[in-house]
């Protein structure tokens, strides 16, 4: 475990420059990942904010190497890389070691990237895949996802007279990827930073595909006030909607465990698009995520052995 | 590409020069890119208070909080963005917040 000191003497590989807007989640998620690295890296990204707003020609964020080709073949373009490396490598080509890690927002991830991770993770290749979960589309305005939250207000889930936000829960991602038996899957909030540190560390290391979910607001579609970010992230665990564990070679394993029960609207209270569910006739779906919530943590609970 | 362009290839170059399929050469140089401008406010680093736990570098999304050291060295004004999260998430108070043009005692200029 490399303590924050430790860390701050690596060469920081996002610089400043980027135009991801002030506040972004996606900054702070990255920095925290890519200071878990040891080797050099080679960066691909999915279409969406980071990619859109780390590489604005001629300009690039990463002192690494970088790639992005689509929005749906983030991890197809990434895994058709490391087995280029490998067979370059073979070769006696490459000298260095290097390590392949793909970055995606969740409609590159949850969505449109869905069958190309799929496939990736199945085949095996040696290579970090990081889904920052921002809720939405949010680089082209902030369109529901499958991975917005159930009630949240996006333009293609808007509230009105008709509905009341988004209708369906989101899609439990992270589990799906463990579900694919990969070496190593886990989900993380940068707020805990030294867990988040941990699991990059570990899916760098293993040999083989991992996949970390990470959460990374956006002060746009949320709509909470900036500087709050790490509340925002806090309560996100501590209300059990973001819980925060590892799928290691098929064991489940919970790295926190809330020591009260804090109910969801605290975390749902503090963002504008939850707004309208406190008024008195929406109350009723708060009532619904907490159910919800309640039961997925049963569910992982269970998973993780811990009843 | 001649070597003014080596760092940043210039809005005057012409097609011609370009690099094959814009590729960008200089990996990082988004940092000669200043987004300081975006700013209104701006936070203020007070020696006094701080401990050093480095809590606003691990968080700044902008790499704008250099560490000098292993300790707080400086804030990096041309890319800082003013968002305030090392502010809040300052567990000594040691960073304080101030509208943009506005001076404070303790206050460090960066550059």
């Amino acid at each position: 475990m490399a303590t924050l000191k430790e860390q701050s003497k690596k060469e920081q590989i996002l610089t400043g420059g980027h135009r991801l807007c002030a506040g972004c989640g996606h900054g702070i998620a990255v920095r925290m990942v890519l200071n878990a690295a040891e080797d050099p890296l080679v960066i691909g990204c999915a279409t969406g904010c980071l990619e859109v707003a780390t590489t604005i020609y001629p300009y690039t964020a990463w002192r690494s190497s970088f790639i992005h080709n689509a929005f749906e073949n983030a991890a197809a373009t990434i895994s058709g890389v490391e087995a280029a490396y490998k067979s370059l490598k073979k070769q006696g080509k490459i000298k260095d070691d290097f390590k392949f890690i793909a970055f995606g927002g969740d409609g590159g991830t949850y969505d449109i990237g869905l069958q190309s991770l799929s496939g990736a993770m199945e085949r095996g290749h040696n290579i970090v895949y990081v889904c920052l979960d921002n809720g939405a589309y949010m680089n082209t305005g902030i369109q529901r996802s499958s991975a917005t939250p159930r009630g949240a207000d996006t333009t293609t889930s808007p509230v009105g007279k008709v509905i009341p936000g988004k209708q369906q829960f989101r899609k439990d991602l992270t589990a799906i990827m463990a579900e694919h038996n990969i070496p190593y899957a886990a989900q993380a909030s940068p707020n805990n930073w030294r867990d988040l540190y941990n699991k990059a560390k570990k899916a760098f290391e293993v040999e083989g595909p991992a996949f970390i979910n990470v959460m990374a607001p956006c002060p746009r579609g949320w709509r909470y006030n900036t500087p709050d970010i790490a509340d925002i992230l806090k309560l996100a665990y501590e209300t059990r909607y973001w819980p925060l564990y590892e799928v290691e070679n098929g064991e489940w394993k919970l790295n926190y465990k809330p020591k009260k029960y804090v109910p969801v609207e605290e975390w749902l209270k503090l963002q504008g698009r939850f707004r309208h569910l406190f008024r008195d006739e929406n109350r009723y779906i708060i009532d619904e995520i907490q159910a919800e919530v309640d039961r997925r943590w049963e569910v992982l609970l269970e998973r993780c052995g811990e009843k | 590409m001649n070597k003014k362009h080596e760092k940043v290839i210039a809005p005057d170059v012409g097609w011609r020069n370009v690099t094959r399929a814009g590729i960008i050469p200089t990996a990082g140089n988004a940092e000669y890119y200043e987004t300081g401008g975006w700013r209104t406010k701006k936070p203020v680093w007070i020696e006094d208070k701080c401990i050093h736990c480095l809590l606003c570098w691990r968080f700044c999304p902008d790499s704008s909080v250099i560490a000098e050291d292993g300790k707080f060295g400086r804030f990096d004004y041309e890319h800082c963005k003013g968002c305030g999260i090392c502010v809040n998430v300052c567990p000594s108070d040691a960073i304080d917040f101030i509208d943009e043009g506005e001076t404070s005692e303790g206050r460090n200029d960066g550059e």
